[in-house]
């Protein structure tokens, strides 16, 4: 790795603590990203020359405060700039400056900066946006393209995204538990919207996208690090470190949807794999269950199952009737539906979603398994028409493509039966 | 004299390796690894998950309660081992040198003589 690499990963990975703590000085988003810009500038000039830092955020820190300071006195027009050996002799500074830093508020910096991003006025897409942009970092041409617009069109939406939070007011009081712990179920519920925005995407964009899982599953070992205790944080990161494992499978050479059943296993990531398992373990120990965890353990039966016909279905059946008592939502019933099919067949599952229609009539995936389900049954023109529907709600060309295979089969099928029945 | 050669370095750094950063510096340090083990001085190696994988079993007052998380809370964490025969220190300290090399993630190694050693083998 060449240097320069070396040091933008050193700040990128020091950027959520030094911006949280720039934050709570200035109570100012955009001059705490004015002063995180200057000591990043600073550091590209410093670091190469003097080695990298100890603590790369505290050094950051100190230095964007400094700079911080600087701007607001030059707006002032009341001293003069500092002279640039005041911030550029850090040699000696350093030992002392993690005694200046408090290191007891890093969580809660840390965990505010997070925080403002989920305001409940911004839809969901600039929560995701505004958090990628500030506390990850990214550029606004890399979010962009994760989004799949233009790059102006995004920092126009970044840019109003800012606004309204600014509008709306930091809150900057040291949070109670209470408060901390509805911030902290604020701030899961965006990183898993972050890893979702990545992972609903068809093959030809997963590529594209893929960044943002990564940037999700880097957030959420953040938020781990900071609350080793919180099982539903372990249960969210085991979640999206056990659904990210799979990529490698879900998209053939074409682009194409490999379904779970169909992908090749050892294309998983072992490493990664791994890791959910562990923390899965850990999560389950406290006793205490949440749906994140309860996702998660679901994630670990298709994970720990060796091929498809592996799969504990019956085991899948009861945490899904666990979540469905935790977050009822027809969505969840849908997804129990599968595992029902497989437990106790078809005719079960059908009889399971048919109450969902009216609330899922938009949803592409209720007409998928409606028709997969009907045509197990063998009631083929029925299925055609839940087929039909399907494709007229298909989110991607990969979804689209997939449920045409079906048509394609049943097309086929019924071409026989009715040759056959002409030669009888 | 059998060595361990223990790995500590920034976790937050190391896990945002691409995977291709990733493989590019295992194969740079499995080459450094291979010298040792062909000479027949390499014993086990370990790379170790990250510490928010770590379960931390801690007797308080005489009762054993288990904690989430590693054992302290540090800058660095410990990442990994080696275990490597050396006649003398300096061997070991040149093996650790090789090693940093080849790693671009900063971090430390802590050169430990070995007590005992129990390489019983596992599956894995």
């Amino acid at each position: 790795m060449t240097e320069l690499a070396w040091i933008s990963t050193a700040i990128s990975n020091a950027r959520p603590q030094a911006m949280g703590a720039l934050l709570r000085y200035f109570r100012d988003l955009d001059a705490a990203e004015e002063a995180f810009q200057d000591a990043c500038l600073r550091a590209l000039k410093n670091w190469p020359k003097n080695g990298p830092p100890r603590d790369p955020a505290a050094w950051l820190i100190f230095v964007g405060r400094n700079s911080g300071i600087d701007a607001v006195r030059k707006r002032a027009k009341q001293a003069p700039m500092p002279e640039e050996d005041q911030v550029s002799d850090l040699e000696d500074a350093e030992s002392d400056m993690a005694e200046r830093l408090d290191g007891a508020h890093y969580r809660d910096d840390i965990l505010r900066l997070l925080f403002i991003c989920c305001h409940p006025d911004l839809p969901a897409t600039q929560q995701i946006a505004v958090a990628l942009r500030i506390v990850s970092g990214l550029t606004v041409k890399q979010i962009a393209r994760a989004f799949l617009v233009g790059e102006s069109a995004m920092e126009q939406r970044i840019t109003r995204a800012k606004a309204r939070i600014a509008d709306a007011g930091v809150p900057f009081e040291t949070p109670g538990a209470v408060e901390r712990s509805e911030r902290l179920a604020a701030v899961a519920a965006m990183v898993y919207l972050i890893f979702n925005e990545g992972y609903s995407s068809n093959g030809g964009e997963a590529r594209a996208r893929a960044p943002l899982c990564e940037e999700a599953i880097r957030l959420a070992r953040l938020l781990l690090r900071l609350f080793q205790q919180e099982p539903e944080i372990m249960g969210l990161t085991a979640l999206l470190l056990l659904q990210h494992a799979r990529a490698p499978a879900r998209f053939d050479e074409n682009g194409e949807i490999v379904l779970l059943e169909d992908q090749d296993r050892s294309l998983w990531s072992r490493k990664m794999i791994d890791e959910g398992l562990a923390l899965v373990d850990k999560a389950l120990r406290h006793r205490k269950p949440g749906p994140y965890q309860v996702q998660a353990a679901i994630a670990a039966l298709h994970a720990r199952a060796a091929t498809a016909e592996d799969t504990d279905w019956t085991e899948i059946d009861l945490l899904y009737g666990l979540l469905e008592q935790m977050q009822p939502s027809p969505v969840v019933t849908l997804n129990r539906a599968v595992a029902v099919s497989k437990v106790r067949g078809p005719e079960a599952a059908l009889a399971m979603i048919e109450p969902l229609e009216e609330r899922l009539s938009g949803y592409f995936h209720f007409f998928g398994l409606k028709g997969g389900l009907l045509m197990q049954l063998g009631r083929n023109e029925e299925a055609r028409v839940a087929f039909d529907r399907a494709i007229a709600l298909a989110n991607t060309a990969a979804e689209a493509a997939h449920i045409r295979m079906h048509i394609d089969r049943l097309i086929k099928e019924s071409a026989e039966k009715s040759s056959l029945q002409k030669t009888r | 004299m059998l060595y361990a050669i223990l790995c500590y370095a920034s976790e937050d750094v190391v896990c945002s390796w691409s995977k291709e950063q990733d493989d590019e510096v295992m194969a740079k340090i499995l080459d450094v690894q291979d010298k040792y083990a062909k000479a027949g001085r390499l014993g086990p190696v370990a790379r170790l998950l990250p510490t928010t994988a770590a379960t931390t079993l801690r007797k308080v007052k005489g009762e054993a309660v288990v904690l989430d998380g590693p054992f302290a809370e540090t800058k660095e964490q410990f990442l990994g081992f080696y275990t490597l025969e050396c006649k003398d220190l300096d061997e070991a300290v040149e093996f650790a040198r090789e090693l940093s090399e080849v790693n671009p993630s900063g971090g430390s190694y802590e050169i430990r003589p070995v007590s005992v050693f129990n390489p019983t083998k596992v599956a894995v």
